[in-house]
């Protein structure tokens, strides 16, 4: 789960990791009002589950409250394309306005699990404000990095070598190894899988701090932290995919015409590479689960068939727990009731796959099977193109 | 022969008292496999199913002389269910549990560095040696014994690996499912290792996906002289960058992970990489009736 950068920085401080002066605002009058407080010149930033926001015009400087407003007016409720965000753009809701600072040095710091190495990772980098993939692939001497002990923490050795070998001043050391640890504290805390402050800045006061803010949880340690759960902004979110989420269904909407139901993340992963082997284009990855039952099928139908792109529709399920019998009697229960008008192409083999086959054949529905994966697919992308 | 598990395995089921345990554990023992107890802290002294409840692993292990576990337990229980199969000395513990925080994870890949067991998982389907013990949930039906190991992060798609084996008569001798988490007990190269020492297995399937990078090492293992045809599948090949695909592993993140790179890195190693999952099978044969 991805969180706002606004709420990243609350976290931040939360965990003594200093953050510029600001506020979140959802209107211009609110935007006016934070920077009249603030004072001077603040600057104004979309919230946005993207990157790149700078390069889209998603921060900007005002010189005082009435620019500040101007400035925001503008953003909110617009859709603010970045280089991440894809051609459609994102819409702003809200908007961070912080204190201007004067900044003398843009450093970055990230802390990610090492899959390798088994182990946090923190990384520090001289090369702040620029995308840390860039770096990785032009300057990768840049990077330094220290391995986490998970039983120990980021210890103070680490995180001096870490800002010793970013070149600061010795004055500087103490101040940035203190916020890496407590980047590390915030990474720990919250069970996140990715914190990211890029860039880190050194202040002309000597101040080291985080001038922006990534942070991804782990969803799957969700279930013990109840207050960060409710950071989950929906409106970011794809609203089939709120929809399946709910359901306990994995789905990912995509932009082709062919709508695939499968059991488990790899086959149906594999699946949509057979589509596009067969020259068809998936209209999302589904993934219903290894215990899946007929109101699972049915719910599952019901969100492929709201995507309005879907051509055809191929379920491909290996029946090891999920029996085949059931999974027809749940299709045909689906196919009925949601009046589905696409041409569906069932592929299914393993446990009771006669029974299966026979009841979708008596069920006098028209549906299209076959043994194999890549007759299968080809059979729907056939389907689709005359659909289409 | 086979690996990991066979008829002598004794075989514990964590967590057997619960729906899942107990289904699982009635079909490894149909299966053939040598089910000796159960644990479910709380109800030791209980009998279910025919099998004897411990309320901890120590206690059913030295009770029942049991060498392996398999866990069915839920998420935020199931690393402390790994750590306390391993601290009672198992030499495998197979744990099947999806959703484990990657935090617990690893401190429990911590605890295993200075033991002696072998985990499997988590995540994932478990193990199958064919014709002989099951740990985990690969249905036995479809496996026929025969000359073939599997290594997969998937569980449906090893099935299909699987049953295309069975249909060509060539069969499996073990099938490693090693789960589709970032932080896993067994590695596609530890799982290479282990066929590499096993007469009866002639040719290896592996099945990856995107995201890390255990497939290039695998890739960089098999270059260096691997004594067997290995075959390989990765799936994801036109999975969305920077999306999570349903496996908390399976992400293309910052350009790194992709399948491109994965079939390309394998292919270099001398592995037959299939595009179609649909012609595993008939690479394995291909590779076989050449070798």
């Amino acid at each position: 789960m991805k969180l706002h950068e606004y709420q990243a920085k609350t976290l931040f401080a939360r965990y003594g990791l200093a953050v510029p002066r600001g506020e979140v605002a959802g209107t211009a009058g609110e935007a006016r009002e934070v920077a009249a407080q603030l004072g001077g010149r603040v600057v104004v930033k979309a919230q946005i589950h993207a990157g790149g926001r700078g390069k889209g015009g998603g921060v900007k400087v005002a010189d005082g409250p009435e620019e500040a407003a101007r400035v925001a007016e503008a953003l909110i409720g617009s859709n603010l394309v970045t280089p991440q965000t894809g051609p459609e753009g994102r819409r702003v809701s809200r908007v961070l306005i912080e204190e201007g600072l004067d900044i003398e040095r843009e450093l970055y710091l990230g802390l990610l699990i090492d899959r390798a190495r088994e182990r946090p990772v923190v990384m520090a980098s001289s090369a702040g404000g620029m995308e840390i993939e860039q770096v990785a692939a032009d300057t990768p001497e840049l990077i330094l990095r220290e391995f986490v002990d998970p039983g120990l923490g980021l210890a103070g050795f680490q995180a001096r070598r870490l800002a010793f070998g970013l070149g600061l001043p010795a004055r500087l050391v103490p101040p940035a190894a203190r916020v890496m640890q407590a980047a590390y504290t915030v990474f720990r805390e919250t069970d996140a899988a990715l914190v990211e402050v890029n860039p880190l800045v050194v202040t002309a006061g000597g101040d080291v701090m985080a001038l922006d803010g990534k942070v991804s949880l782990d969803d799957n340690a969700l279930f013990r932290h109840p207050e960060l759960r409710e950071l989950r902004d929906l409106a970011e979110e794809d609203e089939l995919e709120i929809a399946a989420s709910q359901h306990d269904l994995n789905y990912i909407r995509l932009d082709g015409t062919i709508g695939c139901m499968v059991n488990g993340a790899g086959l149906a992963m594999a699946t949509m590479d057979i589509i596009k082997l067969a020259g068809g284009e998936p209209a999302n990855f589904l993934d219903v689960g290894g215990g899946a039952n007929a109101d699972q099928i049915r719910n599952a139908f019901r969100i492929l068939m709201s995507d309005t792109n879907v051509k055809a529709v191929l379920i491909n399920i290996f029946g090891g727990i999920l029996r085949c019998d059931v999974l027809a009697a749940g299709v045909i229960a689906a196919v009925q009731e949601l009046e589905v008008r696409v041409p569906v192409v069932i592929r299914m083999e393993g446990t009771n796959v006669e029974a299966g086959k026979r009841a979708l054949q008596e069920s006098g529905l028209d549906f299209t099977t076959a043994d194999a994966m890549d007759e299968a697919a080809a059979l729907v992308v056939a389907a689709a193109g005359r659909a289409a | 022969m086979s690996v990991l598990i066979d008829r002598q395995t004794r075989l514990l089921v964590q967590g057997l008292t619960g729906r899942e345990g107990t289904f699982h554990a009635q079909q490894a023992a149909a299966f053939g496999t040598n089910v000796v107890g159960g644990v479910t802290p709380g109800k030791g002294g209980l009998v279910h199913e025919g099998w004897p409840v411990f309320d901890t692993v120590d206690q059913a292990v030295r009770e029942t002389g049991a060498d392996a576990s398999v866990i069915f337990v839920p998420p935020p229980v199931a690393a402390d269910a790994i750590m306390e199969a391993a601290d009672a000395g198992l030499a495998l513990a197979v744990c099947i549990t999806e959703g484990i925080p990657t935090i617990d994870m690893l401190g429990v890949v911590r605890f295993l560095e200075d033991r002696p067991t072998r985990l499997i998982g988590p995540n994932c389907p478990g193990v199958i040696s064919a014709g002989k013990a099951k740990a985990g949930i690969i249905p036995g039906h479809i496996c026929r014994e025969g000359r073939v190991g599997i290594v997969s992060k998937s569980g449906t798609l090893t099935y299909e690996a699987i049953h295309q084996l069975t249909l060509l008569g060539l069969g499996q001798t073990t099938c490693i499912g090693i789960g589709g988490d970032p932080l896993i007990g067994t590695s596609f190269v530890d799982a290479l290792r282990l066929f590499a020492g096993d007469d009866a297995t002639e040719a290896v399937v592996l099945i990856g996906e995107i995201g890390g990078a255990a497939e290039e090492e695998a890739a960089a293992y098999i270059a260096k002289a691997y004594p067997k045809p290995v075959v390989g599948f990765i799936a994801g090949q036109t999975a969305p960058p920077g999306r999570r695909m349903g496996h908390a592993g399976a992400i293309v993140s910052g350009g790194k992970g992709t399948a491109a790179e994965k079939m390309a890195a394998l292919e270099a190693a001398g592995v037959t990489v299939v595009k179609s999952p649909a012609g595993i099978g008939a690479a394995v044969a291909a590779r076989l009736q050449a070798a």
